[in-house]
Protein backbone atom coordinates (compact mmCIF):
# COMPACT_ATOMS: atom_id res chain seq x y z
CA UNK A 1 0.00 0.00 0.00
CA UNK A 2 1.25 3.77 -0.87
CA UNK A 3 -0.65 6.37 0.03
CA UNK A 4 2.19 8.95 -1.28
CA UNK A 5 0.48 11.31 -4.24
CA UNK A 6 1.16 14.44 -5.70
CA UNK A 7 -1.49 16.77 -4.72
CA UNK A 8 -2.04 17.86 -8.23
CA UNK A 9 -3.07 14.12 -8.38
CA UNK A 10 -5.60 14.30 -5.72
CA UNK A 11 -7.24 17.76 -6.44
CA UNK A 12 -8.53 16.34 -9.55
CA UNK A 13 -11.10 14.28 -7.24
CA UNK A 14 -12.00 17.85 -5.67
CA UNK A 15 -15.44 19.24 -7.19
CA UNK A 16 -17.15 22.53 -7.52
CA UNK A 17 -19.82 22.54 -4.79
CA UNK A 18 -17.48 20.11 -2.85
CA UNK A 19 -18.07 19.99 0.91
CA UNK A 20 -14.32 20.37 2.36
CA UNK A 21 -13.31 20.09 6.04
CA UNK A 22 -9.67 21.83 7.05
CA UNK A 23 -7.55 21.01 9.82
CA UNK A 24 -5.16 23.82 11.58
CA UNK A 25 -6.52 27.07 13.96
CA UNK A 26 -6.22 30.33 12.98
CA UNK A 27 -3.27 28.99 10.22
CA UNK A 28 -1.33 26.89 12.96
CA UNK A 29 -0.96 23.44 11.53
CA UNK A 30 -3.04 24.95 8.21
CA UNK A 31 -2.33 22.76 5.12
CA UNK A 32 -0.76 25.31 3.60
CA UNK A 33 0.17 23.81 0.19
CA UNK A 34 -2.97 22.37 -0.20
CA UNK A 35 -4.65 25.55 0.24
CA UNK A 36 -2.61 26.74 -2.65
CA UNK A 37 -3.28 24.24 -4.70
CA UNK A 38 -7.04 24.55 -4.04
CA UNK A 39 -6.94 28.27 -4.97
CA UNK A 40 -4.76 27.46 -8.45
CA UNK A 41 -7.68 24.19 -9.23
CA UNK A 42 -10.24 26.88 -9.20
CA UNK A 43 -12.89 24.70 -7.93
CA UNK A 44 -16.13 26.98 -7.37
CA UNK A 45 -18.96 26.90 -4.68
CA UNK A 46 -17.67 25.26 -1.97
CA UNK A 47 -18.86 24.18 1.67
CA UNK A 48 -15.24 25.39 4.10
CA UNK A 49 -15.98 23.30 7.22
CA UNK A 50 -12.76 25.17 9.94
CA UNK A 51 -12.91 25.77 13.68
CA UNK A 52 -12.28 29.28 13.15
CA UNK A 53 -11.05 31.12 10.07
CA UNK A 54 -7.46 32.12 8.89
CA UNK A 55 -4.71 33.41 11.16
CA UNK A 56 -5.75 37.10 12.22
CA UNK A 57 -5.02 39.82 9.44
CA UNK A 58 -5.53 37.64 6.37
CA UNK A 59 -3.50 36.72 3.29
CA UNK A 60 -2.73 33.84 4.83
CA UNK A 61 -3.99 30.34 4.84
CA UNK A 62 -7.74 29.90 3.87
CA UNK A 63 -8.03 33.50 3.23
CA UNK A 64 -7.18 32.99 -0.28
CA UNK A 65 -10.16 30.93 -0.82
CA UNK A 66 -12.50 33.64 0.36
CA UNK A 67 -10.29 36.41 -1.74
CA UNK A 68 -11.11 34.15 -5.16
CA UNK A 69 -14.60 33.83 -3.74
CA UNK A 70 -14.49 30.04 -3.90
CA UNK A 71 -16.86 29.73 -0.93
CA UNK A 72 -20.26 29.67 -0.49
CA UNK A 73 -20.44 28.47 2.96
CA UNK A 74 -18.21 28.17 5.93
CA UNK A 75 -19.95 25.89 9.49
CA UNK A 76 -17.33 27.35 12.08
CA UNK A 77 -17.29 28.86 15.37
CA UNK A 78 -15.72 32.27 14.75
CA UNK A 79 -15.43 34.23 11.31
CA UNK A 80 -13.71 37.80 13.01
CA UNK A 81 -10.31 37.23 12.15
CA UNK A 82 -10.35 36.66 8.36
CA UNK A 83 -10.70 40.24 6.52
CA UNK A 84 -11.34 38.08 3.21
CA UNK A 85 -14.13 36.30 4.79
CA UNK A 86 -15.91 39.04 6.07
CA UNK A 87 -15.80 41.10 2.67
CA UNK A 88 -17.52 38.08 1.03
CA UNK A 89 -20.08 37.49 3.86
CA UNK A 90 -21.02 41.57 3.90
CA UNK A 91 -21.47 41.58 -0.30
CA UNK A 92 -23.93 38.45 0.66
CA UNK A 93 -21.84 36.22 -1.22
CA UNK A 94 -21.08 33.95 1.98
CA UNK A 95 -23.36 32.36 4.47
CA UNK A 96 -22.05 31.32 7.36
CA UNK A 97 -23.26 28.78 10.21
CA UNK A 98 -22.10 29.01 13.81
CA UNK A 99 -21.52 26.56 16.56
CA UNK A 100 -19.62 27.12 19.82
CA UNK A 101 -16.18 25.77 19.12
CA UNK A 102 -16.05 22.76 21.76
CA UNK A 103 -19.47 21.74 19.86
CA UNK A 104 -17.88 22.28 16.43
CA UNK A 105 -15.22 19.78 17.43
CA UNK A 106 -17.63 17.11 18.96
CA UNK A 107 -20.30 17.15 16.06
CA UNK A 108 -16.98 16.54 13.77
CA UNK A 109 -16.05 13.29 16.13
CA UNK A 110 -19.29 12.18 16.66
CA UNK A 111 -19.06 11.99 12.25
CA UNK A 112 -16.24 10.23 12.54
CA UNK A 113 -16.99 7.68 15.10
CA UNK A 114 -20.13 6.57 14.29
CA UNK A 115 -21.97 8.45 16.87
CA UNK A 116 -25.50 9.78 15.83
CA UNK A 117 -25.06 13.23 17.83
CA UNK A 118 -23.61 14.23 21.24
CA UNK A 119 -25.89 16.09 24.00
CA UNK A 120 -24.13 19.15 24.92
CA UNK A 121 -25.32 21.93 27.66
CA UNK A 122 -22.97 24.66 25.43
CA UNK A 123 -25.42 27.13 23.72
CA UNK A 124 -28.61 26.80 26.31
CA UNK A 125 -30.64 30.09 26.98
CA UNK A 126 -28.86 31.56 24.00
CA UNK A 127 -29.49 31.52 20.11
CA UNK A 128 -27.55 28.55 19.72
CA UNK A 129 -30.57 26.54 20.77
CA UNK A 130 -32.67 27.42 17.60
CA UNK A 131 -34.18 25.43 16.09
CA UNK A 132 -32.26 21.98 18.15
CA UNK A 133 -34.02 19.53 19.88
CA UNK A 134 -33.46 19.49 23.61
CA UNK A 135 -33.35 16.69 25.37
CA UNK A 136 -33.35 16.33 29.73
CA UNK A 137 -31.30 13.36 31.28
CA UNK A 138 -31.20 13.02 34.94
CA UNK A 139 -32.96 16.21 35.24
CA UNK A 140 -30.65 18.64 33.24
CA UNK A 141 -31.43 19.82 29.95
CA UNK A 142 -28.76 19.35 27.17
CA UNK A 143 -29.12 20.47 23.09
CA UNK A 144 -28.69 17.34 20.70
CA UNK A 145 -25.94 18.34 18.47
CA UNK A 146 -25.99 16.15 15.20
CA UNK A 147 -22.60 14.90 13.34
CA UNK A 148 -20.78 17.30 10.89
CA UNK A 149 -19.15 15.23 7.99
CA UNK A 150 -17.43 16.14 4.40
CA UNK A 151 -16.41 14.83 1.36
CA UNK A 152 -13.04 15.39 1.63
CA UNK A 153 -10.17 16.90 4.91
CA UNK A 154 -7.10 18.21 4.42
CA UNK A 155 -4.82 18.34 7.55
CA UNK A 156 -1.09 19.22 8.17
CA UNK A 157 1.25 17.09 10.11
CA UNK A 158 4.86 16.99 10.90
CA UNK A 159 5.61 13.38 9.55
CA UNK A 160 4.19 11.10 7.46
CA UNK A 161 4.51 7.61 6.37
CA UNK A 162 3.03 4.98 2.92
CA UNK A 163 0.33 3.44 5.22
CA UNK A 164 -0.98 7.50 5.63
CA UNK A 165 0.09 7.56 9.91
CA UNK A 166 0.93 11.10 10.73
CA UNK A 167 3.10 12.40 13.28
CA UNK A 168 2.21 16.12 14.69
CA UNK A 169 4.44 18.67 16.54
CA UNK A 170 3.68 20.97 19.02
CA UNK A 171 0.35 22.32 19.47
CA UNK A 172 -0.30 21.82 15.86
CA UNK A 173 -2.21 18.77 16.00
CA UNK A 174 -5.46 21.74 17.08
CA UNK A 175 -7.88 20.44 15.28
CA UNK A 176 -6.19 18.15 12.64
CA UNK A 177 -6.77 14.76 14.63
CA UNK A 178 -10.77 15.11 14.80
CA UNK A 179 -10.81 16.35 11.27
CA UNK A 180 -8.95 13.80 9.72
CA UNK A 181 -11.61 11.29 10.86
CA UNK A 182 -14.78 12.81 9.40
CA UNK A 183 -14.74 12.92 5.30
CA UNK A 184 -14.96 10.31 2.89
CA UNK A 185 -11.62 10.82 1.37
CA UNK A 186 -8.58 12.95 4.22
CA UNK A 187 -5.86 14.38 2.93
CA UNK A 188 -2.91 14.50 5.30
CA UNK A 189 0.52 17.40 3.69
CA UNK A 190 3.11 17.23 6.02
CA UNK A 191 6.85 18.60 6.43
CA UNK A 192 8.30 15.28 5.83
CA UNK A 193 7.45 11.72 4.40
CA UNK A 194 9.21 8.94 6.26
CA UNK A 195 9.88 4.95 5.67
CA UNK A 196 7.45 3.18 7.44
CA UNK A 197 8.05 2.80 11.44
CA UNK A 198 10.05 5.93 11.68
CA UNK A 199 7.17 7.14 13.49
CA UNK A 200 7.05 5.62 16.89
CA UNK A 201 4.02 3.60 17.22
CA UNK A 202 3.48 5.91 20.33
CA UNK A 203 3.74 8.79 18.44
CA UNK A 204 1.39 8.35 15.77
CA UNK A 205 -1.29 11.44 16.20
CA UNK A 206 -3.79 9.75 13.16
CA UNK A 207 -3.62 6.51 12.57
CA UNK A 208 -3.30 5.71 8.59
CA UNK A 209 -6.77 4.27 8.91
CA UNK A 210 -8.00 7.32 8.89
CA UNK A 211 -6.21 8.93 5.96
CA UNK A 212 -6.40 8.35 1.92
CA UNK A 213 -3.48 10.57 1.10
CA UNK A 214 0.17 12.23 2.14
CA UNK A 215 1.09 14.55 0.63
CA UNK A 216 4.33 16.75 0.21
CA UNK A 217 4.13 20.43 2.23
CA UNK A 218 6.59 22.97 3.27
CA UNK A 219 9.66 21.45 4.71
CA UNK A 220 10.42 22.08 8.52
CA UNK A 221 13.14 24.47 7.58
CA UNK A 222 10.97 26.43 5.46
CA UNK A 223 7.99 25.99 7.34
CA UNK A 224 9.77 27.59 10.49
CA UNK A 225 10.70 30.25 8.35
CA UNK A 226 7.64 31.20 6.95
CA UNK A 227 5.65 31.43 10.28
CA UNK A 228 8.88 33.49 11.82
CA UNK A 229 8.80 36.16 8.92
CA UNK A 230 4.89 36.36 9.03
CA UNK A 231 4.89 37.12 13.03
CA UNK A 232 7.80 39.62 13.07
CA UNK A 233 5.65 41.37 10.19
CA UNK A 234 2.96 41.48 11.96
CA UNK A 235 4.60 42.36 15.11
CA UNK A 236 3.70 39.26 17.39
CA UNK A 237 7.24 38.35 18.42
CA UNK A 238 9.47 40.28 21.32
CA UNK A 239 12.38 41.83 19.99
CA UNK A 240 15.33 41.39 22.90
CA UNK A 241 15.21 43.61 25.71
CA UNK A 242 11.44 44.06 25.12
CA UNK A 243 9.38 43.64 28.14
CA UNK A 244 5.46 42.24 28.25
CA UNK A 245 4.49 38.55 28.60
CA UNK B 1 -2.44 54.48 34.91
CA UNK B 2 -4.42 53.16 32.21
CA UNK B 3 -8.11 51.59 32.27
CA UNK B 4 -6.85 48.33 30.93
CA UNK B 5 -4.16 48.31 33.17
CA UNK B 6 -5.99 48.96 36.00
CA UNK B 7 -8.93 46.03 35.36
CA UNK B 8 -6.07 43.53 34.54
CA UNK B 9 -4.58 44.43 38.11
CA UNK B 10 -7.87 43.80 39.72
CA UNK B 11 -8.64 40.72 37.74
CA UNK B 12 -5.27 39.51 38.69
CA UNK B 13 -6.47 39.43 42.45
CA UNK B 14 -9.00 36.77 41.44
CA UNK B 15 -6.35 33.81 40.82
CA UNK B 16 -4.87 31.61 43.19
CA UNK B 17 -2.01 29.97 43.49
CA UNK B 18 -1.92 26.56 41.03
CA UNK B 19 -5.29 27.43 39.53
CA UNK B 20 -5.44 26.21 35.60
CA UNK B 21 -6.64 29.82 34.42
CA UNK B 22 -8.13 30.56 30.74
CA UNK B 23 -7.84 34.30 29.62
CA UNK B 24 -10.33 35.99 26.64
CA UNK B 25 -8.38 38.29 24.28
CA UNK B 26 -8.32 41.77 25.08
CA UNK B 27 -7.63 42.81 28.77
CA UNK B 28 -7.53 39.36 30.41
CA UNK B 29 -4.55 38.68 28.47
CA UNK B 30 -2.66 41.51 29.93
CA UNK B 31 -3.39 39.59 33.61
CA UNK B 32 -0.33 37.37 34.15
CA UNK B 33 1.78 40.55 33.90
CA UNK B 34 0.42 41.50 36.98
CA UNK B 35 0.28 38.33 39.00
CA UNK B 36 0.90 38.35 42.82
CA UNK B 37 4.26 37.18 44.08
CA UNK B 38 3.62 33.61 45.10
CA UNK B 39 0.69 33.37 42.63
CA UNK B 40 1.48 30.74 39.52
CA UNK B 41 -1.25 29.79 37.27
CA UNK B 42 -1.28 27.16 34.34
CA UNK B 43 -2.65 28.88 31.42
CA UNK B 44 -5.21 26.92 29.06
CA UNK B 45 -5.63 28.19 25.89
CA UNK B 46 -8.68 26.50 23.44
CA UNK B 47 -6.51 25.27 20.84
CA UNK B 48 -4.73 22.80 22.74
CA UNK B 49 -2.16 23.53 25.42
CA UNK B 50 -1.39 23.94 29.57
CA UNK B 51 1.36 25.84 30.39
CA UNK B 52 2.33 28.17 28.02
CA UNK B 53 4.46 31.40 28.91
CA UNK B 54 5.50 34.14 27.23
CA UNK B 55 5.94 35.28 23.30
CA UNK B 56 9.16 34.47 21.88
CA UNK B 57 11.54 36.36 20.85
CA UNK B 58 11.94 37.52 17.04
CA UNK B 59 13.40 34.47 15.00
CA UNK B 60 12.62 32.29 17.39
CA UNK B 61 8.85 31.41 17.33
CA UNK B 62 8.16 27.46 16.96
CA UNK B 63 5.75 27.49 14.11
CA UNK B 64 3.53 25.02 15.97
CA UNK B 65 2.91 26.69 19.27
CA UNK B 66 0.36 29.24 19.45
CA UNK B 67 -2.49 30.42 21.45
CA UNK B 68 -5.92 31.10 20.34
CA UNK B 69 -5.23 34.00 18.98
CA UNK B 70 -2.74 32.43 16.52
CA UNK B 71 0.40 34.27 18.05
CA UNK B 72 2.83 32.52 19.05
CA UNK B 73 3.74 31.35 22.31
CA UNK B 74 6.78 29.53 24.37
CA UNK B 75 5.93 26.12 26.48
CA UNK B 76 7.08 26.36 30.14
CA UNK B 77 8.37 23.42 31.62
CA UNK B 78 5.65 20.59 32.54
CA UNK B 79 3.20 22.13 29.76
CA UNK B 80 1.15 19.30 27.59
CA UNK B 81 -0.01 19.94 24.01
CA UNK B 82 -3.24 18.28 23.14
CA UNK B 83 -5.93 18.33 20.47
CA UNK B 84 -9.45 20.30 20.89
CA UNK B 85 -11.31 17.78 21.89
CA UNK B 86 -9.41 17.39 24.81
CA UNK B 87 -8.89 20.71 24.77
CA UNK B 88 -13.19 21.22 25.71
CA UNK B 89 -12.90 18.45 27.26
CA UNK B 90 -10.70 20.53 29.59
CA UNK B 91 -13.14 23.84 29.71
CA UNK B 92 -16.91 21.62 29.24
CA UNK B 93 -16.42 19.35 32.00
CA UNK B 94 -15.25 22.00 34.45
CA UNK B 95 -11.28 21.45 34.75
CA UNK B 96 -10.56 24.79 34.45
CA UNK B 97 -11.04 26.88 37.41
CA UNK B 98 -11.10 30.30 36.75
CA UNK B 99 -12.05 31.85 33.74
CA UNK B 100 -11.54 35.86 33.00
CA UNK B 101 -13.48 36.74 29.71
CA UNK B 102 -14.25 40.45 27.90
CA UNK B 103 -17.48 41.90 27.52
CA UNK B 104 -19.83 43.45 25.46
CA UNK B 105 -22.51 44.11 27.95
CA UNK B 106 -23.24 42.05 31.52
CA UNK B 107 -26.35 41.99 33.57
CA UNK B 108 -27.87 41.70 37.33
CA UNK B 109 -28.35 38.15 36.55
CA UNK B 110 -25.40 37.61 35.63
CA UNK B 111 -25.51 37.24 32.18
CA UNK B 112 -22.64 38.15 29.69
CA UNK B 113 -22.80 39.15 25.95
CA UNK B 114 -19.97 38.59 24.03
CA UNK B 115 -19.45 37.44 20.85
CA UNK B 116 -22.78 39.29 18.92
CA UNK B 117 -23.04 42.78 18.28
CA UNK B 118 -25.95 44.78 17.16
CA UNK B 119 -27.18 43.47 13.71
CA UNK B 120 -29.62 46.24 14.01
CA UNK B 121 -27.05 48.99 13.22
CA UNK B 122 -25.45 46.64 10.63
CA UNK B 123 -22.41 45.30 12.87
CA UNK B 124 -21.37 41.29 12.21
CA UNK B 125 -20.95 39.03 14.76
CA UNK B 126 -17.38 37.02 14.88
CA UNK B 127 -19.03 34.33 16.28
CA UNK B 128 -18.78 32.98 20.00
CA UNK B 129 -15.58 30.98 19.44
CA UNK B 130 -15.24 29.02 22.80
CA UNK B 131 -16.69 31.25 25.07
CA UNK B 132 -19.82 29.89 25.21
CA UNK B 133 -18.00 26.78 25.94
CA UNK B 134 -15.67 28.40 28.67
CA UNK B 135 -19.00 30.04 30.69
CA UNK B 136 -21.06 26.54 30.74
CA UNK B 137 -17.98 24.91 32.08
CA UNK B 138 -15.33 27.14 34.01
CA UNK B 139 -15.82 26.74 37.89
CA UNK B 140 -15.58 30.76 37.87
CA UNK B 141 -16.32 33.44 35.77
CA UNK B 142 -14.73 36.72 35.86
CA UNK B 143 -16.27 39.51 33.77
CA UNK B 144 -13.80 42.11 32.58
CA UNK B 145 -14.56 45.28 30.79
CA UNK B 146 -15.01 49.48 31.03
CA UNK B 147 -17.94 50.56 33.30
CA UNK B 148 -19.26 52.72 30.73
CA UNK B 149 -19.54 53.06 26.36
CA UNK B 150 -18.33 56.08 24.83
CA UNK B 151 -21.38 57.68 25.32
CA UNK B 152 -21.64 57.51 28.54
CA UNK B 153 -23.93 54.28 28.54
CA UNK B 154 -23.70 51.46 31.19
CA UNK B 155 -22.65 47.77 30.28
CA UNK B 156 -24.09 46.65 33.55
CA UNK B 157 -27.16 46.78 32.94
CA UNK B 158 -30.16 45.19 34.20
CA UNK B 159 -30.77 42.87 31.19
CA UNK B 160 -28.44 42.17 28.76
CA UNK B 161 -29.78 43.67 25.08
CA UNK B 162 -27.52 42.09 22.86
CA UNK B 163 -27.64 37.86 22.18
CA UNK B 164 -25.90 36.46 25.37
CA UNK B 165 -23.22 33.79 25.53
CA UNK B 166 -24.69 32.75 28.45
CA UNK B 167 -27.08 33.08 30.96
CA UNK B 168 -26.61 33.17 35.02
CA UNK B 169 -23.06 32.13 34.59
CA UNK B 170 -21.03 35.43 35.61
CA UNK B 171 -19.28 35.58 39.22
CA UNK B 172 -17.16 38.52 39.77
CA UNK B 173 -17.82 41.71 37.42
CA UNK B 174 -14.69 43.94 37.63
CA UNK B 175 -14.65 47.14 35.52
CA UNK B 176 -12.36 50.49 36.23
CA UNK B 177 -14.69 52.07 38.65
CA UNK B 178 -16.01 49.06 40.98
CA UNK B 179 -15.89 45.20 41.60
CA UNK B 180 -19.39 43.57 42.02
CA UNK B 181 -19.51 39.97 43.10
CA UNK B 182 -22.86 38.25 41.32
CA UNK B 183 -25.09 36.61 43.92
CA UNK B 184 -28.66 34.89 43.26
CA UNK B 185 -30.31 37.87 44.86
CA UNK B 186 -28.53 40.90 42.50
CA UNK B 187 -25.53 42.21 42.26
CA UNK B 188 -23.55 43.09 45.14
CA UNK B 189 -21.31 46.30 45.37
CA UNK B 190 -18.20 45.18 47.12
CA UNK B 191 -14.98 47.51 45.91
CA UNK B 192 -15.16 50.73 44.34
CA UNK B 193 -12.75 53.25 43.10
CA UNK B 194 -12.56 55.70 46.40
CA UNK B 195 -12.30 58.50 43.49
CA UNK B 196 -15.83 58.20 42.72
CA UNK B 197 -18.61 58.53 45.67
CA UNK B 198 -21.58 56.01 45.57
CA UNK B 199 -23.90 58.56 44.37
CA UNK B 200 -21.87 59.45 40.84
CA UNK B 201 -21.47 54.98 40.51
CA UNK B 202 -25.11 54.96 41.09
CA UNK B 203 -25.71 57.44 38.37
CA UNK B 204 -23.51 55.80 36.17
CA UNK B 205 -24.75 51.67 36.25
CA UNK B 206 -27.98 51.12 35.27
CA UNK B 207 -27.99 47.25 36.86
CA UNK B 208 -29.32 47.63 40.55
CA UNK B 209 -27.28 46.17 43.12
CA UNK B 210 -26.47 46.18 46.99
CA UNK B 211 -24.16 47.53 48.82
CA UNK B 212 -21.24 45.45 50.36
CA UNK B 213 -21.22 45.76 54.39
CA UNK B 214 -17.47 45.62 54.56
CA UNK B 215 -17.06 46.80 50.97
CA UNK B 216 -13.33 48.21 50.10
CA UNK B 217 -11.12 50.49 48.26
CA UNK B 218 -10.79 49.14 44.82
CA UNK B 219 -7.44 46.93 45.02
CA UNK B 220 -4.78 46.32 42.48
CA UNK B 221 -2.04 44.07 42.37
CA UNK B 222 1.14 45.38 43.25
CA UNK B 223 -0.40 48.85 43.92
CA UNK B 224 -2.33 48.27 46.84
CA UNK B 225 -2.71 44.39 47.29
Amino acid sequence: MNKIKEIDEVLTKLHDGATVMLGGFLGIGAPLKCIEKIAESGVQNLTLISDVSSMPGGDFDMAVLFKNRQVKKIITSHIGTCPELLEEMKAGRLAVELYPMGTWVEKVRAAGAGLGGILTPVGLGTLVEEGKEKITVNGRAYLLELPLAAEFAFIKGYRGDRLGNVEYRGASINCNRVVATAAEYTVAEVNEIVEVGAIQPDHVGTPGVYVNAVVQGNTLAAHTDLYNERWLATGQVRTKGGGGF
Amino acid sequence: MNTREKIARRAALELKDGEVVNLGFGMPTAVPNYLPAGVHVILQSENGCLLFGPTPYAGEADPDNANAGGQPVTLLPGAAVFDLCESFAIIRGGHVNTAILGALEVDQHGDIANWARNAATGDFSPGMGGAMDLVTGAQKIVCTLQHNDKQGNSKILKKCRLAVTGQNVVNVIITEKAVFEVMDKGLMLIEKDPEISLVELKVCTEADFMIARDLRDYRMSGINA
